[in-house]
């Protein structure tokens, strides 16, 4: 027979291994006076690792361009890691908050993490969050933390332009709509359909698919022919699936699409999908190909300080840096103190207006961001490219798109079956 | 597969082994009642409490694979049906969906239906043998995952509830660090004691002759399938007790926390630890938990996983029977010398 593992001698191993736990316990890492702690949230494992690497990077741009002091303080920079759901993101914001002992957050990247982060923020009051690149609206539309900031616009907000655009200069009347079946993809169908219905478009059916749907044919055979376009609010692999099996089973319907739908991989298309791809509106945070001496000085600066990142920044990288560039600006106004549960440092940056490569951006009430949207156009660029072409900026969209605030709360929240316009 | 156990049950203790058994537990309880004291909050609900629910978990399913020896994937699910069924009749921030019972009215009835969950899938389950168990109890997990992605009616999809807190007794918020970890402890140490009791039953005995020889066992008259889906009932019982633990302890439930990889999270806690005695699954829930945290601070941060699989390797390669196993053969080696008497 075996022994027990309460070996005679392993008294003195048990406590041995209690005094160690304790001592390890207590040994919480100290903090020179002269620094600031940074924890940085993303997505580094999962699906969205890609993504979430991005948005790190856009971070170290913001610190790399501070040289890493702010208010006359150094910056150290912590890291942590989500895999996009919200117990993971959660996990890693208690670790970096309660552990690391971080003075400031900025995380985490997807839609349903920032709806967690802000009712963890509720419980930790004098630790300052500002938002990664999350973009569930509820996040500081309903319940807000008094602590959260958020200097990226929503999803909602990022379909700003496009309801029109379609019904009015494309002049679509009866679309369908197929988008996965999360948060995120509800406010960006959310917002296309605000406009798209108030232009008298109708929408005659949605379709929700999971993440990570690899079969589109059910949806494909029940999209009626009597429509005048499709819009598609997919991501990564799911929009290029989605366009092969369209094409394949014969569709010709012209696409309108969503913010992250039309990247870099579904433009490298080739052969029939080209010339079906011309054309398609979407709308976004930024536009990879604006014209602008400030975004193209961003992308010029990103690609020098990450030669191995992403050709170009993506939004996300974008909106960690424009959470870095706001938390350096806050820490400079208050000259780096952070006493008194942070409260000098909120205040200067609910009060912040920046001037971003995007243009300005400001924070409301809510601390969310006012800030410009692009609508673009995907147009045969030079060397046989396709790009998004910058059709309108739309300036300065808030977050209850230009509507009075009662009444739009009055929408209720962006859900499956809402809102409706059959 | 069929898992090498040892045989782990009761040896008729001396009266010094006794006392050296009680010296010791009453040692370990008195470190594990104090640990908090010397803790920070991080340390006392991320590593400290959630290393006891998710022990919990695991222990379902060392008692499931060590005693009875099937190896099940779907001890998380039953942790999560106990999760979704106490924010389903309990509050949450779905008032629609939620029925909005008191607690102590939702909580038994989680715990039943979460055990009942477990006995029909013992049912399916206990019919096959070794990897087909394995399969057929991840299919179960994988598919009630992904049913709750996609129903709104009941589970409310991707999104899952939100807002779930544990009763406040007497004032007291059992959220709070201190009163949650000695929450946890509490159900831990019940959990634990209610394994070793069991296994020491005609019950838990007739079940450890069942798993070393089930063919034996039927032709002396024992129905062999009735104490595999026993087994399974239990098992169910108790993660579904640890799975109450972990929507507290997130104030959530999602498709997401009950997907295919925390459920592999489980066997590899148990395995880590070994599946030899019932502390192994708690040892290899604080080793876990511990690389889980730490590990992104070893390494560069896009790489860390990697430090937790290369530390599980090394674990499993150097002892196939987890740290409890090493433990074992350190101690037995020190005490006994080569000759080990077995």
């Amino acid at each position: 027979m075996v022994r027990s593992i309460w070996g005679v001698r392993s008294v003195r191993g048990a406590f041995l291994a209690a005094t160690m736990l304790a001592g390890l316990s207590i040994a919480a890492p100290a903090q020179a006076a002269d620094s600031i702690k940074v924890g940085g949230l993303a997505t580094l494992e999962g699906a969205f690792t890609v993504l979430g690497q991005d948005g790190l990077r856009g971070l170290e741009l913001a610190l790399k361009e501070a040289n890493y002091t702010a208010g006359g303080k150094k910056i150290e920079l912590v890291k942590g890691s989500s895999d996009a759901t919200p117990d993971s993101a959660i996990r890693a914001a208690r670790k970096l908050v309660e552990q690391d002992k971080v003075d400031i957050l900025v995380g985490p990247l997807s839609g349903d993490e920032g709806v967690a982060m802000r009712d963890f923020a509720k419980t930790h009051p004098n630790v300052t969050f500002i938002n990664g690149s999350s973009a569930a609206q509820d996040t500081t539309l309903r319940n807000p933390a008094p602590n959260f900031y958020r200097f990226n616009t929503d999803g909602v907000q990022w379909a700003a332009g496009l309801g029109d655009y379609s019904a009015k200069t494309k002049g679509y009347k009866r679309v369908v709509t197929v988008a996965e079946d999360y948060g995120f993809p509800y406010s960006q169908v959310m917002g296309f359909m605000l406009e798209f219905c108030k232009a008298g478009g109708k929408v005659a059916d949605k379709f929700w698919v999971p993440i990570g749907n690899k079969d589109f044919s059910s949806i494909i055979a029940k999209i009626p022919d009597n429509i005048n376009a499709i819009y598609v609010a997919l991501g990564g692999a799911d929009a290029t699936n989605f366009l092969t099996q369209y094409e394949q089973s014969g569709g010709d319907k012209p696409m309108i699409a969503g913010s992250i739908t039309v990247d870099q991989t579904v433009l490298g298309a080739k052969g029939k999908r080209r010339s079906y791809l011309i054309g398609t509106p979407s709308a976004g945070p930024i536009a990879d190909t604006w014209d602008d001496a400030k975004w193209k000085q961003f992308v010029a600066d990103y690609k020098k300080a990450f030669p191995d990142g992403l050709p170009s920044p993506s939004l996300f990288a974008h909106a960690y840096y424009l959470a870095g560039k706001a938390m350096v600006a806050g820490l400079n106004e208050v000259k780096g103190d952070l006493g008194d549960g942070e409260k000098k440092f909120q205040a200067a940056l609910a009060k912040l207006t920046m001037d971003t490569p995007t243009g300005k951006v400001s924070l409301d009430k809510n601390r969310q961001a006012v800030a410009d949207i692009f609508l673009t156009e995907v147009v045969e660029g030079p060397n046989n490219t396709l790009m998004n072409k910058v059709v309108k900026v739309i300036p300065q969209v808030n977050q209850t798109m230009g509507m009075d605030e009662a009444e739009f709360l009055k929408l209720g929240p962006a859900s499956r079956d809402n809102p409706e316009c059959r | 597969m069929t898992i090498a156990i040892q045989d782990t049950t009761v040896r008729s203790p001396t009266n010094l082994a006794l006392h050296g058994r009680i010296a010791k537990y009453g040692l370990l309880g008195l470190a594990l009642l104090a640990y908090p004291l010397m803790a920070s909050d991080f340390w006392i609900v991320q590593i400290g409490a959630q290393t006891l629910f998710m022990g919990t978990i695991a222990l379902s399913l060392m008692w499931l694979g060590g005693y009875g020896g099937m190896v099940s994937l779907a001890q998380l699910t039953f942790a999560g049906v106990a999760a979704y069924m106490v924010a389903v009749f309990g509050v949450s921030n779905r008032p629609d969906i939620s029925l909005g019972w008191e607690w102590w009215a939702a909580i038994p009835v989680a715990l039943l239906i979460a055990t009942a969950f477990a006995t029909i899938t013992g049912m399916l389950a206990a019919r096959t043998e070794g990897i087909y168990t394995i399969m057929i109890t991840l299919a179960i997990a994988v598919a009630f995952s992904l049913f709750c992605r996609q129903n709104y009616a009941i589970f409310n999809g991707f999104a899952g509830f939100a807002g779930l807190k544990p009763p406040s007794l007497f004032g007291l918020n059992l959220r709070a660090p201190l009163p949650f970890y000695y929450l946890s402890l509490a159900f831990a140490a019940a959990a634990y004691a209610g394994v070793v009791y069991v296994t020491r039953s005609t019950f838990g005995l007739a079940l450890q002759a069942v798993r070393d020889n089930p063919r034996r066992m039927r032709a002396i008259g024992f129905n062999v399938y009735a104490h595999r889906v026993a087994a399974y009932a239990m098992s169910g019982l108790l993660a579904a007790v640890g799975g109450l633990l972990l929507a507290w302890f997130n104030g959530r439930i999602s498709p997401g926390s009950i997907a295919a990889g925390p459920c592999i999270n489980v066997l590899v806690m148990a395995v880590l630890g070994g599946m030899v005695h019932p502390v192994g699954p708690y040892v290899g829930a604080l080793v876990f938990i511990l690389l889980q945290n730490f590990a992104i601070d070893l390494i560069d941060p896009e790489r860390f996983n990697l430090v937790i699989g290369v530390a599980f390797l090394i674990i499993v390669l150097a002892s196939p029977d987890g740290l409890v196993g090493l433990w074992q053969r350190m101690t037995r080696r020190r005490s006994e010398g080569p000759s080990s008497q077995r």
